[in-house]
Protein backbone atom coordinates (compact mmCIF):
# COMPACT_ATOMS: atom_id res chain seq x y z
CA UNK A 1 0.00 0.00 0.00
CA UNK A 2 1.16 3.45 -0.53
CA UNK A 3 1.37 5.56 2.34
CA UNK A 4 2.40 9.07 2.98
CA UNK A 5 4.05 9.41 6.59
CA UNK A 6 5.61 12.55 8.51
CA UNK A 7 7.39 12.63 11.50
CA UNK A 8 8.14 12.39 14.34
CA UNK A 9 6.79 8.21 13.70
CA UNK A 10 4.78 8.04 16.62
CA UNK A 11 3.86 4.37 18.25
CA UNK A 12 0.15 4.95 16.14
CA UNK A 13 1.93 5.47 13.04
CA UNK A 14 4.59 2.44 13.70
CA UNK A 15 1.47 0.01 14.16
CA UNK A 16 -0.34 0.97 11.58
CA UNK A 17 2.99 -0.06 8.77
CA UNK A 18 2.95 -3.19 7.37
CA UNK A 19 6.09 -5.02 5.17
CA UNK A 20 5.74 -4.08 1.75
CA UNK A 21 4.17 -0.48 1.89
CA UNK A 22 5.31 2.01 -0.03
CA UNK A 23 6.28 5.37 2.11
CA UNK A 24 6.98 8.90 0.81
CA UNK A 25 8.24 10.24 4.41
CA UNK A 26 8.50 13.93 5.07
CA UNK A 27 9.78 15.59 7.97
CA UNK A 28 12.84 15.92 10.21
CA UNK A 29 15.10 12.79 10.42
CA UNK A 30 18.84 11.82 11.70
CA UNK A 31 21.82 10.58 9.86
CA UNK A 32 24.18 8.25 11.19
CA UNK A 33 26.20 5.44 10.40
CA UNK A 34 29.18 2.76 12.37
CA UNK A 35 31.32 5.25 14.32
CA UNK A 36 28.52 7.46 14.95
CA UNK A 37 26.49 4.66 16.20
CA UNK A 38 29.27 3.56 18.77
CA UNK A 39 29.48 6.87 20.13
CA UNK A 40 25.88 7.73 20.64
CA UNK A 41 25.29 3.94 22.68
CA UNK A 42 28.38 4.58 24.33
CA UNK A 43 27.39 8.10 25.41
CA UNK A 44 24.06 6.33 26.40
CA UNK A 45 25.68 4.07 28.16
CA UNK A 46 27.25 6.26 30.66
CA UNK A 47 24.48 8.18 31.36
CA UNK A 48 25.29 11.27 29.35
CA UNK A 49 22.82 13.05 27.58
CA UNK A 50 22.80 12.37 23.54
CA UNK A 51 23.13 15.41 21.20
CA UNK A 52 19.53 14.58 19.54
CA UNK A 53 16.56 13.40 21.25
CA UNK A 54 15.84 9.70 19.82
CA UNK A 55 12.02 9.37 21.05
CA UNK A 56 9.54 8.16 17.92
CA UNK A 57 12.50 9.66 15.65
CA UNK A 58 14.28 8.00 12.58
CA UNK A 59 17.32 7.04 11.78
CA UNK A 60 18.87 6.94 8.01
CA UNK A 61 22.04 5.18 7.81
CA UNK A 62 23.84 7.28 5.65
CA UNK A 63 27.23 8.74 4.56
CA UNK A 64 26.75 11.91 1.60
CA UNK A 65 29.11 12.61 -0.54
CA UNK A 66 29.99 16.31 -0.10
CA UNK A 67 27.02 18.49 -1.47
CA UNK A 68 27.92 20.82 -4.87
CA UNK A 69 26.81 24.19 -4.51
CA UNK A 70 23.30 24.51 -4.69
CA UNK A 71 22.50 20.98 -3.20
CA UNK A 72 21.50 20.66 0.28
CA UNK A 73 23.72 17.27 0.85
CA UNK A 74 25.38 15.67 -1.93
CA UNK A 75 24.44 11.87 -3.14
CA UNK A 76 22.75 10.07 -0.17
CA UNK A 77 21.79 6.62 -0.51
CA UNK A 78 21.74 4.07 2.56
CA UNK A 79 24.39 2.16 3.77
CA UNK A 80 24.27 -1.46 4.66
CA UNK A 81 22.35 -1.94 7.97
CA UNK A 82 23.83 -5.17 9.83
CA UNK A 83 27.00 -3.38 10.68
CA UNK A 84 24.78 -0.84 13.02
CA UNK A 85 23.08 -4.70 14.20
CA UNK A 86 25.17 -4.19 17.49
CA UNK A 87 23.45 -0.84 18.22
CA UNK A 88 20.17 -0.67 17.27
CA UNK A 89 18.59 -2.73 19.75
CA UNK A 90 19.65 -0.28 22.65
CA UNK A 91 18.82 2.61 20.92
CA UNK A 92 15.20 1.13 20.00
CA UNK A 93 14.77 -0.12 24.02
CA UNK A 94 16.49 2.61 25.71
CA UNK A 95 16.15 5.73 23.32
CA UNK A 96 13.00 5.47 22.48
CA UNK A 97 14.14 4.91 18.51
CA UNK A 98 10.68 3.69 16.40
CA UNK A 99 12.32 3.77 12.51
CA UNK A 100 15.37 3.14 11.14
CA UNK A 101 16.74 3.70 6.96
CA UNK A 102 18.60 0.72 5.75
CA UNK A 103 19.32 -1.52 3.10
CA UNK A 104 19.96 -5.01 3.85
CA UNK A 105 19.34 -7.83 6.12
CA UNK A 106 19.30 -7.00 10.19
CA UNK A 107 19.71 -10.07 12.94
CA UNK A 108 17.29 -11.29 15.21
CA UNK A 109 18.28 -9.45 18.06
CA UNK A 110 17.09 -6.32 15.87
CA UNK A 111 13.70 -7.69 14.81
CA UNK A 112 12.91 -8.73 18.83
CA UNK A 113 13.26 -5.08 19.71
CA UNK A 114 11.51 -3.81 16.97
CA UNK A 115 8.39 -6.22 18.03
CA UNK A 116 8.60 -5.51 21.71
CA UNK A 117 9.17 -1.68 21.71
CA UNK A 118 7.45 -1.07 18.55
CA UNK A 119 9.82 -0.01 15.70
CA UNK A 120 9.83 -0.03 11.92
CA UNK A 121 12.89 -0.84 9.53
CA UNK A 122 12.63 1.16 5.91
CA UNK A 123 14.49 0.01 2.93
CA UNK A 124 15.48 2.76 0.52
CA UNK A 125 17.17 2.40 -3.03
CA UNK A 126 20.83 1.17 -2.32
CA UNK A 127 23.10 2.57 -5.13
CA UNK A 128 20.17 5.29 -5.86
CA UNK A 129 22.12 8.42 -3.99
CA UNK A 130 21.68 11.04 -7.14
CA UNK A 131 17.88 10.37 -7.00
CA UNK A 132 17.38 10.20 -2.85
CA UNK A 133 19.27 13.52 -2.66
CA UNK A 134 16.72 15.28 -4.37
CA UNK A 135 14.35 14.54 -1.52
CA UNK A 136 16.72 16.63 1.04
CA UNK A 137 15.83 19.93 1.25
CA UNK A 138 18.04 20.74 4.62
CA UNK A 139 20.50 19.65 5.97
CA UNK A 140 22.85 20.00 8.99
CA UNK A 141 25.64 18.77 10.89
CA UNK A 142 24.70 18.76 14.60
CA UNK A 143 27.07 16.50 16.19
CA UNK A 144 30.10 14.43 15.94
CA UNK A 145 31.95 16.91 12.80
CA UNK A 146 35.32 15.12 13.10
CA UNK A 147 33.94 12.00 11.67
CA UNK A 148 33.01 13.60 8.36
CA UNK A 149 31.00 11.73 6.17
CA UNK A 150 30.14 9.68 9.33
CA UNK A 151 28.67 12.90 11.01
CA UNK A 152 25.58 13.21 12.41
CA UNK A 153 23.18 15.17 10.41
CA UNK A 154 19.37 16.76 10.98
CA UNK A 155 18.10 16.41 7.58
CA UNK A 156 14.69 17.39 6.45
CA UNK A 157 13.22 15.57 3.82
CA UNK A 158 10.55 16.06 1.74
CA UNK A 159 8.13 12.48 -0.08
CA UNK A 160 11.55 10.40 0.60
CA UNK A 161 10.58 7.15 -1.39
CA UNK A 162 10.91 3.93 0.93
CA UNK A 163 9.55 0.54 1.42
CA UNK A 164 9.01 -0.95 4.96
CA UNK A 165 11.15 -4.28 5.19
CA UNK A 166 10.94 -5.33 8.21
CA UNK A 167 7.32 -3.86 10.10
CA UNK A 168 6.77 -4.11 13.86
CA UNK A 169 5.16 -7.77 13.67
CA UNK A 170 8.48 -9.06 12.52
CA UNK A 171 7.15 -9.61 8.87
CA UNK A 172 10.20 -9.29 6.46
CA UNK A 173 9.70 -8.28 2.83
CA UNK A 174 13.37 -10.17 2.22
CA UNK A 175 11.24 -13.62 2.61
CA UNK A 176 8.12 -12.66 1.51
CA UNK A 177 9.33 -10.89 -1.57
CA UNK A 178 11.49 -14.00 -2.38
CA UNK A 179 8.57 -16.18 -2.21
CA UNK A 180 5.87 -13.93 -3.74
CA UNK A 181 8.03 -13.79 -7.08
CA UNK A 182 9.39 -17.71 -6.75
CA UNK A 183 5.09 -18.58 -6.86
CA UNK A 184 4.57 -16.47 -9.52
CA UNK A 185 7.10 -18.57 -11.31
CA UNK A 186 5.11 -22.03 -10.52
CA UNK B 1 61.81 4.41 -24.26
CA UNK B 2 59.20 6.84 -23.76
CA UNK B 3 58.53 9.43 -21.16
CA UNK B 4 55.64 10.32 -19.54
CA UNK B 5 55.27 13.29 -17.20
CA UNK B 6 53.87 12.68 -13.25
CA UNK B 7 51.27 15.44 -14.48
CA UNK B 8 50.02 13.20 -17.31
CA UNK B 9 49.15 10.85 -14.68
CA UNK B 10 47.93 12.71 -12.16
CA UNK B 11 45.16 14.50 -14.24
CA UNK B 12 44.12 11.25 -15.79
CA UNK B 13 43.95 9.72 -12.70
CA UNK B 14 41.58 12.87 -11.77
CA UNK B 15 39.65 13.10 -14.38
CA UNK B 16 38.91 9.16 -14.20
CA UNK B 17 37.95 8.93 -10.45
CA UNK B 18 35.45 11.92 -11.38
CA UNK B 19 33.94 10.40 -14.61
CA UNK B 20 33.72 6.58 -12.92
CA UNK B 21 31.73 8.13 -9.81
CA UNK B 22 29.33 10.12 -11.84
CA UNK B 23 28.88 8.15 -15.68
CA UNK B 24 27.58 4.86 -15.23
CA UNK B 25 29.31 2.54 -18.42
CA UNK B 26 27.25 2.00 -20.91
CA UNK B 27 27.60 -1.80 -20.79
CA UNK B 28 26.20 -1.68 -17.25
CA UNK B 29 23.63 1.12 -18.30
CA UNK B 30 22.50 -1.72 -21.85
CA UNK B 31 22.40 -4.91 -18.91
CA UNK B 32 19.84 -2.80 -16.84
CA UNK B 33 17.62 -1.98 -19.62
CA UNK B 34 17.79 -5.16 -20.80
CA UNK B 35 16.87 -6.47 -17.55
CA UNK B 36 13.56 -4.41 -17.07
CA UNK B 37 12.79 -5.56 -20.45
CA UNK B 38 13.57 -9.41 -19.11
CA UNK B 39 11.78 -9.15 -15.88
CA UNK B 40 8.02 -9.52 -15.70
CA UNK B 41 7.59 -8.74 -12.22
CA UNK B 42 6.30 -5.99 -11.23
CA UNK B 43 8.06 -4.72 -8.25
CA UNK B 44 11.50 -5.64 -9.65
CA UNK B 45 10.70 -3.54 -12.67
CA UNK B 46 9.88 -0.55 -10.86
CA UNK B 47 12.94 -0.78 -8.84
CA UNK B 48 15.20 -1.58 -11.90
CA UNK B 49 12.76 1.80 -13.33
CA UNK B 50 14.23 4.02 -10.29
CA UNK B 51 18.11 2.92 -10.82
CA UNK B 52 17.85 3.99 -14.55
CA UNK B 53 16.52 7.57 -12.93
CA UNK B 54 19.07 8.01 -10.86
CA UNK B 55 22.09 7.08 -13.22
CA UNK B 56 20.36 9.77 -15.57
CA UNK B 57 20.39 12.19 -12.42
CA UNK B 58 23.68 11.81 -11.78
CA UNK B 59 25.19 12.18 -15.73
CA UNK B 60 22.83 15.05 -16.13
CA UNK B 61 23.49 16.83 -12.84
CA UNK B 62 27.00 15.44 -12.76
CA UNK B 63 27.00 13.82 -8.99
CA UNK B 64 27.91 10.67 -8.02
CA UNK B 65 25.61 7.90 -8.51
CA UNK B 66 26.20 6.32 -5.20
CA UNK B 67 27.35 8.45 -2.25
CA UNK B 68 29.80 5.25 -1.50
CA UNK B 69 32.78 6.41 -3.98
CA UNK B 70 34.68 3.95 -2.81
CA UNK B 71 38.23 2.77 -2.19
CA UNK B 72 39.80 3.96 -5.22
CA UNK B 73 41.30 0.99 -7.03
CA UNK B 74 43.38 1.96 -9.82
CA UNK B 75 44.98 -0.51 -12.50
CA UNK B 76 47.66 0.45 -14.16
CA UNK B 77 48.76 -1.31 -17.26
CA UNK B 78 52.54 0.02 -18.12
CA UNK B 79 54.77 -1.19 -21.14
CA UNK B 80 58.13 -1.80 -20.43
CA UNK B 81 59.57 0.66 -22.92
CA UNK B 82 58.11 3.31 -21.17
CA UNK B 83 59.83 5.56 -18.56
CA UNK B 84 57.73 7.68 -15.73
CA UNK B 85 59.11 10.58 -14.27
CA UNK B 86 59.09 10.96 -10.69
CA UNK B 87 56.76 8.84 -8.07
CA UNK B 88 54.07 7.21 -9.81
CA UNK B 89 52.50 6.14 -6.63
CA UNK B 90 52.80 9.79 -6.04
CA UNK B 91 51.06 10.90 -8.97
CA UNK B 92 48.06 8.77 -9.14
CA UNK B 93 47.71 9.37 -5.32
CA UNK B 94 47.85 12.98 -6.58
CA UNK B 95 45.08 12.48 -8.95
CA UNK B 96 43.11 10.35 -6.55
CA UNK B 97 43.00 13.39 -3.96
CA UNK B 98 41.82 16.16 -6.78
CA UNK B 99 39.53 13.92 -8.44
CA UNK B 100 37.42 13.27 -5.06
CA UNK B 101 37.78 16.96 -4.08
CA UNK B 102 36.93 18.55 -6.85
CA UNK B 103 33.90 15.90 -7.74
CA UNK B 104 32.61 16.13 -4.53
CA UNK B 105 33.05 12.51 -3.66
CA UNK B 106 33.06 10.99 -0.10
CA UNK B 107 36.21 10.56 1.35
CA UNK B 108 36.04 6.71 2.75
CA UNK B 109 39.14 5.80 3.32
CA UNK B 110 40.61 5.39 6.90
CA UNK B 111 44.27 5.22 7.50
CA UNK B 112 44.91 2.19 9.63
CA UNK B 113 41.88 -0.70 9.54
CA UNK B 114 41.65 -0.66 13.89
CA UNK B 115 42.25 2.56 14.55
CA UNK B 116 40.43 3.77 11.88
CA UNK B 117 40.96 7.88 11.30
CA UNK B 118 39.61 9.05 7.74
CA UNK B 119 42.44 10.72 5.47
CA UNK B 120 40.47 12.93 4.29
CA UNK B 121 41.09 12.91 0.80
CA UNK B 122 40.78 9.10 -0.24
CA UNK B 123 44.23 8.29 -0.61
CA UNK B 124 46.09 6.11 -0.53
CA UNK B 125 44.62 4.08 -3.81
CA UNK B 126 44.59 0.47 -3.89
CA UNK B 127 47.13 0.24 -6.93
CA UNK B 128 47.76 -2.68 -9.44
CA UNK B 129 50.11 -2.75 -12.05
CA UNK B 130 51.11 -4.93 -14.82
CA UNK B 131 53.83 -4.70 -16.93
CA UNK B 132 53.05 -5.33 -20.68
CA UNK B 133 54.70 -5.49 -23.45
CA UNK B 134 55.21 -1.92 -25.61
CA UNK B 135 55.32 1.50 -25.06
CA UNK B 136 51.73 2.07 -24.23
CA UNK B 137 50.19 3.40 -20.79
CA UNK B 138 46.68 2.27 -19.35
CA UNK B 139 45.11 3.36 -16.64
CA UNK B 140 41.78 2.28 -15.34
CA UNK B 141 40.26 3.59 -12.01
CA UNK B 142 37.28 1.47 -10.66
CA UNK B 143 36.26 2.90 -7.39
CA UNK B 144 34.97 0.11 -5.48
CA UNK B 145 32.14 0.36 -2.53
CA UNK B 146 32.34 -1.71 0.64
CA UNK B 147 28.62 -2.81 0.24
CA UNK B 148 29.13 -5.14 -2.05
CA UNK B 149 32.90 -5.74 -0.95
CA UNK B 150 31.63 -6.47 2.00
CA UNK B 151 30.00 -9.80 0.52
CA UNK B 152 33.16 -11.46 -0.76
CA UNK B 153 34.36 -14.63 -0.11
CA UNK B 154 37.20 -16.71 -1.41
CA UNK B 155 37.78 -20.75 -0.91
CA UNK B 156 40.26 -23.14 -1.22
CA UNK B 157 38.21 -25.70 -2.57
CA UNK B 158 40.06 -29.10 -3.23
CA UNK B 159 40.57 -30.56 -6.72
CA UNK B 160 37.92 -32.96 -5.99
CA UNK B 161 34.98 -30.05 -5.38
CA UNK B 162 35.47 -29.38 -9.27
CA UNK B 163 33.08 -27.58 -11.32
CA UNK B 164 30.34 -28.55 -8.97
CA UNK B 165 32.27 -27.31 -5.87
CA UNK B 166 32.89 -23.77 -7.81
CA UNK B 167 29.36 -23.28 -8.76
CA UNK B 168 28.23 -23.96 -5.34
CA UNK B 169 30.56 -21.69 -3.62
CA UNK B 170 29.64 -18.81 -6.50
CA UNK B 171 25.99 -19.24 -5.39
CA UNK B 172 26.26 -19.61 -1.78
CA UNK B 173 28.26 -16.65 -1.82
CA UNK B 174 25.52 -14.68 -3.78
CA UNK B 175 22.76 -16.01 -2.27
CA UNK B 176 24.32 -15.44 1.30
CA UNK B 177 24.98 -11.92 0.53
CA UNK B 178 20.65 -11.20 -0.40
CA UNK B 179 19.82 -8.08 -0.17
CA UNK B 180 23.23 -6.45 1.08
CA UNK B 181 25.24 -5.88 -1.86
CA UNK B 182 22.74 -3.50 -3.67
CA UNK B 183 21.71 -6.22 -6.40
CA UNK B 184 21.64 -6.40 -9.08
CA UNK B 185 24.69 -7.36 -8.68
CA UNK B 186 28.17 -8.17 -11.11
CA UNK B 187 29.75 -11.09 -10.05
CA UNK B 188 33.43 -11.33 -10.41
CA UNK B 189 35.21 -14.90 -10.32
CA UNK B 190 38.55 -15.46 -9.82
CA UNK B 191 39.75 -19.68 -10.10
CA UNK B 192 43.12 -21.27 -9.70
CA UNK B 193 46.57 -19.38 -9.06
CA UNK B 194 47.45 -19.18 -5.13
CA UNK B 195 44.94 -17.46 -2.55
CA UNK B 196 45.77 -14.09 -3.57
CA UNK B 197 45.72 -14.46 -7.08
CA UNK B 198 42.31 -15.74 -7.70
CA UNK B 199 40.93 -12.82 -5.04
CA UNK B 200 42.75 -10.80 -7.61
CA UNK B 201 41.50 -12.18 -10.65
CA UNK B 202 37.74 -11.69 -9.13
CA UNK B 203 38.57 -8.17 -8.57
CA UNK B 204 39.83 -7.89 -12.41
CA UNK B 205 37.21 -9.74 -13.55
CA UNK B 206 34.43 -7.14 -12.30
CA UNK B 207 36.63 -4.14 -15.29
CA UNK B 208 35.35 -6.55 -17.90
CA UNK B 209 32.35 -5.87 -19.55
CA UNK B 210 29.48 -7.24 -18.13
CA UNK B 211 28.09 -8.24 -21.29
CA UNK B 212 31.51 -9.96 -22.32
CA UNK B 213 32.15 -13.60 -22.23
CA UNK B 214 35.35 -15.59 -21.35
CA UNK B 215 37.37 -16.17 -24.78
CA UNK B 216 37.56 -19.92 -23.80
CA UNK B 217 33.92 -21.43 -24.30
CA UNK B 218 34.12 -24.18 -21.01
CA UNK B 219 34.41 -20.74 -19.14
CA UNK B 220 31.65 -19.02 -21.33
CA UNK B 221 29.31 -21.25 -20.75
CA UNK B 222 30.18 -21.73 -16.89
CA UNK B 223 29.36 -18.26 -17.02
CA UNK B 224 26.00 -18.09 -18.62
CA UNK B 225 24.82 -21.63 -16.59
CA UNK B 226 26.19 -19.15 -13.29
CA UNK B 227 23.99 -16.25 -14.34
CA UNK B 228 21.30 -18.42 -14.74
CA UNK B 229 21.54 -20.28 -11.59
CA UNK B 230 21.86 -17.31 -10.02
CA UNK B 231 18.98 -15.79 -11.44
CA UNK B 232 16.40 -18.44 -10.29
CA UNK B 233 17.76 -17.69 -6.84
CA UNK B 234 14.61 -14.98 -6.82
CA UNK B 235 16.72 -12.77 -5.02
CA UNK B 236 15.72 -9.70 -7.46
CA UNK B 237 16.38 -6.13 -7.40
CA UNK B 238 16.98 -4.90 -3.98
CA UNK B 239 16.27 -8.17 -2.42
CA UNK B 240 12.48 -7.57 -2.73
CA UNK B 241 12.04 -10.74 -5.18
CA UNK B 242 12.42 -10.41 -8.90
CA UNK B 243 14.52 -12.67 -11.56
CA UNK B 244 17.48 -9.76 -11.96
CA UNK B 245 19.62 -11.02 -9.03
CA UNK B 246 22.95 -10.43 -11.27
CA UNK B 247 23.33 -8.73 -14.62
CA UNK B 248 26.43 -11.12 -15.56
CA UNK B 249 29.24 -13.35 -14.09
CA UNK B 250 32.32 -12.88 -15.01
CA UNK B 251 35.38 -15.62 -14.68
CA UNK B 252 39.14 -15.38 -14.99
CA UNK B 253 41.28 -18.44 -14.32
CA UNK B 254 44.95 -19.03 -14.41
CA UNK B 255 47.19 -22.50 -13.52
CA UNK B 256 47.54 -23.75 -10.43
CA UNK B 257 48.95 -26.53 -7.69
CA UNK B 258 48.07 -29.93 -8.43
CA UNK B 259 46.87 -29.78 -5.05
CA UNK B 260 44.59 -26.99 -4.95
CA UNK B 261 41.51 -25.31 -6.41
CA UNK B 262 41.18 -21.42 -5.14
CA UNK B 263 38.01 -19.59 -5.67
CA UNK B 264 37.19 -16.18 -5.13
CA UNK B 265 34.10 -14.30 -5.82
CA UNK B 266 33.69 -10.77 -5.62
CA UNK B 267 30.58 -8.61 -5.59
CA UNK B 268 29.99 -5.54 -7.14
CA UNK B 269 26.86 -4.00 -6.89
CA UNK B 270 24.40 -2.30 -9.83
CA UNK B 271 26.65 0.55 -10.06
CA UNK B 272 29.92 -1.04 -11.50
CA UNK B 273 32.01 1.42 -12.43
CA UNK B 274 35.45 1.44 -14.28
CA UNK B 275 36.73 3.74 -16.61
CA UNK B 276 39.77 3.54 -18.27
CA UNK B 277 42.25 5.73 -20.54
CA UNK B 278 45.34 5.09 -22.62
CA UNK B 279 47.99 7.89 -22.40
Amino acid sequence: MKKYITTPLTKEKVIDLHSGDEVFLTGTIYTSRDAGHKRLVETSKKGESLPVDLKDAIIYFVGPTPAKPGQALGSCGPTTSYRMDAYSPYLISECGLTGMIGKGKRNDDVVNAMKEHGAVYFGAIGGAGALLSQCVKKSEIIAYEDLGAEALRKLEVENMPLTVIIDSYGENLYLTGRENYLKSKK
Amino acid sequence: MRKIQRAEITKAVRELCIDANVRLPKDVCGAIDFAIKNEDYEPAKNTLELLVENYKIAEKNKVAICQDTGLACVFIEIGQEVYVEGNIEDAINEGVRQGYHDGFLRKSCVADPLRRVNTNDNTPAMIYYDIVDGDGFKITVAPKGFGSENMSAIKMLVPADGIEGVKKFVIDTVFNAGPNPCPPIVVGVGIGGTFDKAALMAKKALLKNVDESNPDPFYAELEKELLEEINHLGIGPQGFGGKTTALGVNILTMPTHIAGLPCAVNINCHATRHKSKEI
